[in-house]
């Protein structure tokens, strides 16, 4: 394999700037203190909603993910036949968790409606966290 | 790493590498996909079931504690810090890739040592969050937490926080074995004998993708 060479290996210093770096550093630190920023105001005011918030959540997951992998890994700098092989059974993936959720929802809710004493167990407020739970039905 | 292609080059004609990168690093990149798959399939499960339960734990009440503070509440806090240190020797990482693109041995030592020192840094952190969430009565098959809306919850949120923090925290220790291996290689001075450093690439890729993983750990269970 090794008499295989890549093509241009000399100029590849070239690519190899630290500054592209160090604003990828700056980017991803931005990113977490922003979720950290909403999470902090949401826990104060409640005022992004839980699900907007979420939502913006994995927006900004997603695009530290891309920073990673583009930057960090240096994969947005290889040849585009490559990129794909990787991206796309990545791409692929994500609508497999897209059916799972959906999936864990569904069974959710055909639960809470058809299984009475399932949806009435989530309803019964624990004891404070000192005392022991009692059993229900046990002698006061 | 990034090559001037020349226009029209014909990538399948033979004679050369048609993804134009080295096949050690070709193959690291397949092994990372594949572990990005066994997560992938860990977060799922969590997700899934966490869809398919109706109250789950609400993180800020969970992860407050601060080493040292005593009875704090600051949620967020530490894993800020934990967050900080991973992205941190993550950058030093990749300062070392591009020192030995320079050929610069001296610099890809001293770069090595900070990313060890950061993965180190790391564990100690989650070491210590395990420890303090376990001195709260948390572990497998144990939850002294209850659901946000007071109910009492299961010991899912419990089994899956320890299994997948677990399973990143066991890949960012072999992350750090691997990391010292090439350092103590860097320091023998194997890879200014070979002339390239392509194996601190693949030591690199392998750090990023730790450090890819807990990205998607902290969303999904400390923010969401």
């Amino acid at each position: 394999m090794s008499s295989i060479e890549t093509t241009g290996h000399d100029n590849a210093h070239a690519s190899f700037d630290t500054k592209p770096i160090w604003r990828t550093f700056w980017i991803l630190l931005g990113i977490t203190l922003v979720e950290i920023t909403l999470a902090t105001i949401h826990m104060k005011t409640d005022f992004p909603s839980k699900y907007v918030l979420n939502g913006i959540y994995l927006i900004l997951t997603c695009a530290k993910a891309f920073y990673i992998i583009a930057e960090f890994m240096h994969l947005r700098h290889e040849i585009k036949n490559m990129i794909m092989t990787i991206a796309v059974p990545a791409l692929i993936f994500v609508w497999f968790i897209v059916a799972f959720l959906w999936d864990g929802g569904s069974y959710n809710a055909l639960r809470n409606r058809y299984d009475r004493h399932y949806a009435e167990q989530n309803q019964v407020k624990a004891q404070p966290a000192e005392e022991p739970a009692k059993k229900p039905g046990s002698p006061e | 790493m990034a090559q001037a292609v020349p226009a029209g080059q014909k990538w399948w004609s033979g004679g050369k590498s048609p993804f134009n990168v080295e096949y050690g690093k070709l193959m690291m990149w397949y092994f990372l996909m594949s572990d990005s798959f066994t997560f992938g399939a860990f977060l799922i499960s969590y997700g899934s079931i966490r869809f398919a339960t109706n109250g789950w734990p609400n993180p800020n009440e969970v992860f407050k504690a601060f080493p040292f503070m005593g009875d704090t509440n600051l949620p967020l806090v530490f894993v800020s810090l934990m967050t900080f240190i991973l992205i941190m020797s993550s950058v030093t990482m990749v300062l070392a890739v591009a020192a030995g693109h320079n050929n610069d041995r001296k610099k890809v030592t001293f770069y090595m040592i900070l990313t060890v020192i950061g993965g180190l840094m790391f564990l100690g952190c989650q070491a210590w969050e395990w420890w303090h969430l376990h001195s709260e009565g948390a572990w497998w098959g144990q939850n002294p937490f209850l659901n946000a809306d007071g109910s009492k919850a299961s010991t899912n949120f419990t089994n899956f926080f320890f299994t997948i923090t677990g399973f990143h925290g066991f890949h960012v220790f072999s992350g750090v074995v691997i990391n010292a291996i090439m350092l103590i290689k860097n320091l023998r001075g194997d890879f200014a004998k070979r002339g390239h450093y392509l194996m601190i690439e693949k030591a690199g890729l392998y750090w990023h993708f730790v450090d890819l993983v807990w990205v998607f750990v902290f969303t999904c269970f400390y923010l969401l």
